[in-house]
C-alpha cells in the first residue's frame, strides 16, 4: 500500500507576519517557514499507519527548491521518499489539485492524506478538488482514520458534532486538529532523512500546465479594533453591558 | 434567467446567502436541501430538494453538477458542511473557487480573509464561471421582498461513500454561528462539568451559545463543534464574552467581528484586553458565578 502526503511550505504559524512595502504580498525577509501544521498531522497519521501495516509513504510539495527543507522534515518524521514538483509559478487551488492529479497518475497511491487547509491562504479546497478530479471518495476534517482491508472508515468533524463515513480505497482524506499530535523529531530521524530519496520533477514531467484563475491583487490589514476600557467589578461590567452597550437586559 | 445559484442547507442558512446575492446585484435562485425552502427572500425560483439529511460530499457533488452547469456563479455558506462539498463541486465543474467571501467589489472581485484574518485579500477571479463560499457573518439581513414559488426538485445523488453514524451533542442552545450572544471559555477551565456550569450556564442566562478555544476542545473538555477560531467556527454576535481566553491569533480570527467583546482574564497583560470593549481582570471561576447571581436577581 502506498500513501501520498502532499505538503505545503508556509510561514511559521507563530511568527508575526508583516506586509511588504507595496502591500502586494507578505514580507518574507527573515521569516521562518514550516510544514503547514495540518499537513504535518497528515504525515504523522501516515507514519502511524505504517507502524501497523506495510506501506510506503511518499511526500510531495510543489514550489521552489527551498521546499526541500519541509520535505526533509517529513522524511525525518518517517516518510520514505519525497518528490518536489519544482516550479516558480503561482497556482490557485484548482491548479494545485491538477498538479497533484498528475502526481497521482505517476505514483498511483491507495490513499492521499493531506491538511484540510493551509494556514497562509486558509482556502480549504485542494483535497476536495483532487477527489473530484479523480472521481474518488473523500473524507475531510478527519479526527479518526481506521483502515480495514480495502476500505477506510473516517470519523470527521461537522458543524454539529461528528460523523463516521466508510468508503472504498483509494480515497482522499484531509486532517483536522484532533486527528493526532505530531511527534517530536529525534536526531536519528533527521540523520536518516538525509539519505532518503528526494526527486525533483517538473510540471512538464507530469504533463500538466494548469492556469491560475484566482489571483490575490492586494493584501491589507483589517481596520484595527480599538481597545475599550477595564472595569473594576462584575457590577460595573453588568451596568456597562446594560446601559452603555445595551446588549443585555 | 438567474445567473447565481445559492445553495442553502435550510431556510435559515439561505438568509445571509440572499444578503450576499443582494450585494452581488444579480438575480438569483435558491436550492434548499432541508425543509420547505425560503419563499420570501426575493429569489426567482426556490428549489426544495426535501432531503432528510444531505448525502456525503461525493454524492452531493455528483447530484448537483448538472443543475449548477446552468448557472455562472454558485454560492454556498462557508460552514463546515459547505467547506466539505463546495470545492468538490467546483472541481467537478472545472471552475475556480473563492473561499470565505466577506465583501463583494464587482462581479469577479471579492474580499476574503487570509493568514488567520490578519490580512484581508482582494481576490480577482479570471473566469465568468466560478464557485464561492460565503462567510455568512459578514452579510446581514437581506431585504425581504418578492415571494417566490417553491418547486420540488429531485437530484441524482449517488456516490461510493456511506455514512455509518452521526453523533451530535446538541444541548438545546442556539447555533453558535447564529446566536446573538456567545460565551466562550479558555484554558483555565479544567473539566467538562465546570465548562457546562459556568460557560453553558451563563450562555443560557443570556439566551446565547457556548463556545470554546482550541485548547479546551483538544483537552476533551468541550466538543469540537464549539471551537471558535481560524480552523473552527467564525462568529460575530452582538455580545461575545471571552472567559479565560488570552487572545491567540487563531482564536481571535473567529470572533473579532463581534459587536461588543468582553474579556474576563486574570492576566492584565493578555492580548485580548487590547481590543476588548470591556475588560475585567478577575478569575472566571469567581466572576462568572457572581455575574450569574446578579443577572438572575
Amino acid at each position: 500500500m502506498r500513501i501520498l502526503v502532499p505538503l505545503k511550505r508556509v510561514p511559521d504559524p507563530y511568527a508575526r507576519i508583516r506586509l511588504n512595502a507595496d502591500g502586494s504580498d507578505i514580507e518574507t525577509t527573515g521569516l521562518k517557514f514550516e510544514i503547514n501544521p495540518f499537513d504535518e498531522i497528515a504525515v504523522e497519521e501516515a507514519v502511524r499507519i505504517k507502524e501497523r501495516a506495510t506501506c510506503e509513504i511518499v511526500v510531495v510539495s510543489i514550489g521552489k527548491p527551498v521546499c526541500e527543507e519541509q520535505l526533509r522534515k517529513a522524511l525525518a518524521i518517517g516518510a520514505d521518499r519525497a518528490l518536489l514538483v519544482e516550479t516558480d509559478a503561482a497556482f490557485d487551488s484548482l491548479g494545485i489539485a491538477k498538479v497533484l492529479n498528475g502526481v497521482m497518475d505517476r505514483e498511483k497511491p491507495d490513499m492521499v492524506i493531506m491538511g484540510k487547509q493551509a494556514i497562509d491562504d486558509d482556502n480549504n479546497q485542494v483535497g476536495q478538488m483532487l477527489a473530484a478530479i479523480r472521481g474518488l471518495p473523500q473524507a475531510t476534517f478527519a479526527s479518526e482514520v481506521a483502515l480495514s482491508g480495502n476500505s477506510v472508515s473516517v470519523t470527521r468533524e461537522t458543524d454539529t458534532g461528528q460523523e463516521t463515513l466508510e468508503m472504498p480505497l483509494p480515497a482522499i482524506i484531509t486532517t483536522d486538529l484532533r486527528l493526532n499530535e505530531p511527534r517530536y523529531i529525534a536526531l536519528p530521524g533527521i540523520i536518516k532523512a538525509r539519505n532518503k530519496p528526494l526527486d525533483r520533477i517538473s510540471l512538464a514531467d507530469l504533463g500538466v500546465d494548469p492556469e491560475c484563475r484566482v489571483r490575490v491583487t492586494e493584501l491589507r490589514q483589517p481596520p484595527p479594533r480599538k481597545a475599550g476600557r477595564k472595569v473594576d467589578s462584575v457590577d460595573e461590567l453588568i451596568a456597562a453591558l446594560r446601559d452603555e452597550a445595551r446588549v443585555i437586559r | 434567467m438567474a445567473i447565481l445559484l445559492l445553495i442553502a442547507l435550510d431556510a435559515s442558512d439561505a438568509v445571509p446567502l440572499a444578503a450576499f446575492a443582494k450585494s452581488y446585484g444579480k438575480p438569483f435562485d435558491i436550492l434548499c436541501f432541508l425543509g420547505e425552502g425560503p419563499a420570501g427572500l426575493g429569489a426567482e425560483r426556490v428549489l426544495a430538494a426535501n432531503l432528510d439529511a444531505p448525502p456525503p460530499a461525493d454524492a452531493l457533488a455528483n447530484g448537483l453538477k448538472g443543475l449548477c452547469e446552468g448557472y455562472a456563479v454558485v454560492a454556498g455558506a462557508a460552514s463546515m458542511f459547505g467547506k466539505d462539498y463546495l470545492p468538490r463541486l467546483a472541481a467537478a465543474l472545472d471552475r475556480p473557487m473563492v473561499s470565505d467571501v466577506t465583501e463583494v467589489h464587482d462581479a469577479n472581485t471579492f474580499t476574503r480573509p487570509m493568514y488567520a484574518g490578519n490580512f484581508l485579500a482582494r481576490v480577482q477571479v479570471d473566469s465568468e464561471r466560478f464557485v464561492v463560499s460565503v462567510r455568512t457573518t459578514a452579510f446581514s439581513e437581506p431585504d425581504r421582498e418578492g415571494l417566490s414559488a417553491v418547486e420540488a426538485i429531485s437530484l441524482p445523488f449517488d456516490g461510493p461513500t456511506r455514512r455509518v453514524s452521526v453523533s451530535e451533542s446538541g444541548g438545546g442552545r442556539p447555533d453558535l454561528t447564529q446566536a446573538r450572544v456567545v460565551v466562550s471559555g479558555g484554558r483555565p477551565i479544567r473539566d467538562a462539568e465546570t465548562f457546562e456550569k459556568l460557560i453553558g450556564g451563563l450562555a443560557d442566562l443570556l439566551g446565547g451559545a457556548a463556545g470554546a478555544t482550541r485548547a479546551v476542545v483538544d483537552n476533551g473538555i468541550a466538543p469540537n463543534e464549539l471551537q471558535v477560531g481560524q480552523t473552527g467556527k467564525v462568529v460575530a454576535p452582538d455580545l461575545y464574552i471571552a472567559a479565560g481566553i488570552s487572545g491567540s491569533t487563531q482564536h481571535v480570527a473567529g470572533m473579532k467581528d463581534s459587536k461588543v467583546i468582553v474579556a474576563i482574564n486574570t492576566d492584565p497583560a493578555a492580548p485580548i484586553f487590547e481590543f476588548a470593549d470591556y475588560g475585567l481582570v478577575q478569575d472566571l471561576h469567581t466572576a462568572i458565578p457572581e455575574m450569574m447571581d446578579k443577572l438572575r436577581s
